[in-house]
């Protein structure tokens, strides 16, 4: 057995006594993708913000390629190679699209390199590869606060891979899109798959299906249960805290 | 012992001062995240308050036998003043501005200078009655019932308000400059506010000399922090101002008039920068700079409290205080001589009034190395987004 | 090629050829008074394209550039002052006997080379900057905070240059008319001439300066801090330090500014140092239109034209003028006057006056082969 690319050893995050996260465990195999869902206040953006930096847990360790992550600056986590798409897209809205992503794909990301380097042909290349991978291309030039909601968080993505992380967190990729574009999101993670490892955080119950992979369900800060899908449909706890509720709902 | 009574209580009565100035900037920055940079230019037109008030009392025969109790008269007026100027800027400038912090800042820097430019240009006698005149303006429209206001001829009843109000403002003017002809004239000159004479020497305790206007400061200042307390805490419009503060959409759809949040808040806040000009009208003379002396200092409680806590801003300023008058007065020199000499020509150095800011500010940047949120940082997962 | 960077560029052209021809016919037009006080703006354009770069692009709104500008002064008042005290007692600057002190300040010492002298105007506010920088992005105070926090700076400098006397003669200043350079007196006319050209051209290299610093990804980066801090770091790279190399920047511009502006007004002061001064250097920049660089340049020069002008005329009316500019330009006209020509003025302009060319609703539909960045 391999050592994990990521893993998440006795996690527990308290916001002035609330208890965000407990004792959460987690592992992540290099070119795995795992979704992970969990009702409203399950801890599943904390627990984002926790393997990103940007919030500092009140125990355990983040160990990422056999590194603790614990107390590292963001950047610094980012450059390691952990992406992150938020919630509602996050993008330059004042550039392009494409100096969006020639932000992404640039290397080594010091000042200096920034004003003095050119893009190279490679990174232009994966500049215009990037953009046919989200259909963007047409766009290059449009400023991309122009962008409809699905294209920005299809820039997002695209920024992310620009990265070149070996782990990908994406947080809810397909809140606020139709159907059709759902589809192409979840057809686009998977492809990551394999070279990128690939966390995916949602509660769209069709989408995580149609990622067709193990899933850990995240209830009051701690992972109540893994497995795939069907396995967590038939769960009756599962299906008590989460599932049960959103069915009703529908 | 006595040394050190004498020290708290300067640093208390300095610490006041910045606290009232500070409330209203306090509660306007934590309340609606609007920086006003005109706050001191409120002041000063509580400072001005006070100075006419002052003079109808002593040149209109039927107020004279009450020349004594100007000051008491003066805190509401100067409230009401700043508080109709306040909303006025609320409903003319901020308003078009909510949500963008940067720019709120550079309006209100213009409304500033324009503020000061104004008292130097225009007679304060038909100043006061442009002020008036805002007032009815702004406010009678409250007491005239909404079904006449939206009704066929609400536009017609809502200008002969405003043209009711402005006969009254000239008329003020006209009224005031023949009776006080200090008045009728603009003069870029700083005036003098006199004390009456109950508040002139001091109160001896334990061979502690204690000035008479600097307790009344801090007793203002002590009724000013408990009335905003009891307003926000108690009162249905401070829950009202407490909720649109959490979460604005929300309140909108419970049904809270959110504009009359903002105006109520606003003119609460810019009230508050009135009462202290009272304050600052005590101390010294008032001219059309008086407000820009103390804005600083207010913005420097405001960082070191944090924003959105009372207590916050009440801790900052009476540190900032105690610390002005221990360094700058050198009475930390004073308390502590045998203190080691490198320390002690460093505080030798800072200590004028001038030299102990730039102490201050320094200590305050170290502060924030330590807590960059000052010192009740709000707290939540909303705060970094 | 996207439209709009071609209408950019021919407005900047147009632009650029009236500013050079003024430059240049403005020394045979202009009477001495008017060229000096043309000099004293053109070098205010250089701390202008500064504030340009950390509010317009980066989104800092700083209200203490006046440290930096009046250290910049200092350096070369310093310098001046020691250049001519030969005559003086001790040979110091005259000043000094007022305080009783006898000794030189040591902190003047250096300040008899002129080539320290030159690299200090720059590089000694580029440094506070840097420090003060540092310390405050450090801990990500942004927004209105860095902006009352600078004030609060400026407030702190402003009182310690006023009250130590003995060391650079508090709140009178530096005078810079009286002091010797090259054999001349400073306050001139043909040295005037002079500092006129050397404005001209340094306000040209700093723009060309901006100009290369925001080019390309680096001015991105910047914009990207103003949009949204958080991805940026999330991207990898570390907002801290590019914050504070662009405050450092702005400092070092601010500095070459206030040397420029102090030998050509005969003094520097505390009262470079004050806050109404400082705010005013924004106004300049969102008037002329923040994130243009060129409009930082305009609109330094134009208002304070038009300052003196109004001045002269109704000494009460400008404070009027120019709070109402303030509120103006940020409720009405945010994008200022050239970020409004560039966006959609001329084309409404045109439109107004009948000449509107079809309105092209897919501008960039040609998919360029090359990363076309932004210019």
């Amino acid at each position: 057995m391999t050592t994990p690319l990521l893993e998440l050893k006795k996690i527990s995050v308290s916001f002035e006594g609330f208890l965000a996260l407990r004792d959460l465990d987690l592992v992540l195999n290099q070119g795995d993708l795992r979704a992970v869902i969990g009702p409203n206040g399950a801890g599943k953006t904390t627990f984002l913000d926790v393997i990103t930096g940007k919030v500092v847990p009140t125990k355990g360790d983040v160990i990422f390629k056999e590194e603790s992550l614990i107390g590292q600056k963001e950047f610094r986590i980012a450059r390691k190679g952990v992406g992150r798409k938020f919630q509602s897209p996050r993008i330059f809205e004042n550039l392009s699209v494409q100096e969006n992503l020639a932000l992404a794909v640039s290397r080594p990301k010091t000042p200096f390199s920034l004003l003095i380097d050119n893009l190279t042909v490679k990174h232009l290349d994966q500049i215009q590869h990037l953009m046919s991978i989200v259909n963007l291309q047409l766009k290059a030039n449009i400023s991309a606060g122009a962008l409809s909601h699905g294209q920005k968080q299809w820039l997002e993505i695209a920024m992310l891979v620009g990265q070149d992380p070996d782990l990908l967190l994406v947080d809810e990729p397909v809140a606020g899109l139709t159907d059709e574009e759902t589809d192409l999101t979840a057809d686009l993670l998977k492809s990551l798959a394999g070279d990128h490892t690939v966390l995916v955080i949602d509660h769209d119950m069709e989408f995580i299906r149609r990622l067709d992979c193990p899933v850990s369900v995240l209830h009051q800060g701690h992972v109540l249960k893994e497995g795939s899908m069907s396995e967590i449909q038939k769960d009756p706890l599962v299906i008590e805290v989460y599932l049960g509720q959103s069915e009703e709902e529908e | 012992m006595q040394l050190i009574l004498e020290s708290l209580f300067n640093g208390v009565a300095i610490g006041s001062v910045l606290l009232v100035a500070a409330l209203g900037l306090a509660i306007v920055f934590g309340l609606m995240g609007v920086i006003n940079l005109a706050h001191g230019e409120l002041m000063m037109l509580g400072a001005y308050s006070t100075y006419i008030t002052q003079l109808i009392f002593k040149q209109v025969s039927f107020l004279k036998p009450f020349y004594d109790s100007y000051v008491i008269v003066a805190i509401g007026v100067a409230f009401l003043v700043s508080g109709t100027v306040g909303i006025l800027l609320e409903r003319t400038v901020i308003r078009r501005l909510y949500g963008s912090p940067l720019e709120t800042l550079l309006a209100t820097w213009g409304v500033s200078l324009i503020l000061q430019q104004f008292v130097r240009s225009v007679p304060l006698a038909y100043g006061s009655g442009m002020v008036i005149a805002l007032f009815f303006g702004l406010f009678s429209p409250l007491f005239i019932s909404d079904d006449i206001l939206h009704g066929a001829k609400g536009k017609l009843i809502r200008a002969s308000t405003w043209g009711f109000s402005a006969l009254l403002g000239v008329a003020t003017g006209g009224v005031l400059s023949s009776l006080v002809s200090k008045l009728s004239r603009a003069s870029a000159r700083n005036v003098d506010v006199t004390a009456p004479s109950w508040m002139r020497g001091g109160v001896d305790f334990v061979g502690v000399t204690f000035p008479k206007t600097r307790l009344l400061i801090i007793l203002i200042t002590l009724i000013s922090v408990l009335v905003v307390i009891f307003f926000l805490d108690k009162t249905a419009w401070g829950l009202r101002i407490r909720a649109v503060t959490q979460n604005r959409p929300m309140s909108d759809c419970l049904g809270i008039s959110t504009e009359t949040v903002d105006i109520i808040t606003f003119g609460i806040g810019s009230g508050l920068a009135g009462v202290a000009g009272v304050a600052v009208s005590l101390l010294g003379s008032v001219g059309p700079n008086v407000g820009g002396n103390y804005i600083v200092g207010c913005f420097m409680v405001v960082v070191l409290g944090g924003v959105g806590n009372l207590l916050g801003t009440i801790l900052a300023s009476f540190s900032i205080g105690i610390m002005t008058d221990l360094i700058g007065a050198g009475r930390l020199l004073t308390i502590w001589p045998e203190m080691p000499s490198p320390l002690f020509s460093t505080i030798d150095f800072f200590a004028t009034t001038s030299m102990a800011r730039v102490m201050i500010f320094a200590l305050i940047v170290i502060f924030l190395q330590f807590r960059p949120t000052g010192m009740f940082p709000q707290k939540g997962r909303m705060v970094e987004s | 090629m996207s439209i709009f960077s071609t209408k950019k560029s021919w407005i900047n052209l147009t632009i650029w050829v009236l500013i050079i021809a003024l430059i240049i016919a403005a020394p045979s037009v202009l009477p001495v008074f008017r060229l000096n006080l043309l000099g004293r703006y053109l070098s205010l354009a250089i701390v202008a394209l500064g504030v340009d770069l950390i509010w317009g692009f980066t989104g800092m709104l700083s209200l203490g550039q006046g440290i930096f500008f009046a250290l910049g002064g200092y350096c070369a008042a310093m310098f001046l002052q020691l250049n001519s005290a030969g005559e003086f007692p001790n040979g110091i600057p005259e000043f000094f006997g007022l305080y009783g002190v006898e000794k030189l300040p040591f902190f003047w010492e250096p300040f008899k080379s002129s080539i320290f002298t030159l690299i200090s105007i720059w590089l000694l506010p580029a440094i506070v900057a840097c420090i003060l920088g540092y310390l405050v992005f450090r801990n990500r105070i942004k927004g209105v905070y860095f902006s009352i926090l600078t004030q609060a700076a400026l407030l702190v400098f402003f009182n310690f240059f006023n009250g130590q006397q003995k060391l650079i003669n508090g709140t009178n200043g530096l005078k810079t008319d009286v002091t010797q350079l090259f054999g001349q007196m400073v306050g001139s006319e043909i040295m005037q001439r002079w500092f006129f050209w050397v404005s001209a051209v340094l306000v040209i290299l700093a723009w060309f300066f901006a100009r290369w610093i925001v080019r390309d990804r680096f001015g991105n980066i910047l914009i990207g801090i103003r949009d949204d801090e958080a991805r940026v770091r999330f991207t990898g790279y570390n907002p801290v330090i590019f914050k504070t190399i662009i405050f450092s920047i702005a400092g070092g511009l601010a500095g070459i500014s206030g040397a420029l502006y102090t030998v050509q007004s005969g003094i520097v002061s505390p009262q470079f140092m004050t806050v109404p001064f400082s705010i005013e250097m924004v106004i300049w920049v969102a008037v002329g239109g923040r994130g243009t660089l060129l409009g930082a340049i305009l609109g330094a020069v134009f208002i304070n034209y038009a300052k003196s002008l109004v001045s002269e005329a109704l000494p009460a009316s400008w404070m009027f003028i120019q709070g109402g500019l303030f509120i103006l330009v940020v409720t009405a006209l945010p994008e200022g006057v050239l970020g409004w020509i560039r966006k959609d003025g001329l084309r409404k302009l045109l439109f107004l006056i009948g000449l509107n060319k079809k309105l092209e609703t897919f501008p960039s539909l040609e998919v360029n082969e090359q990363g076309e960045v932004k210019s």
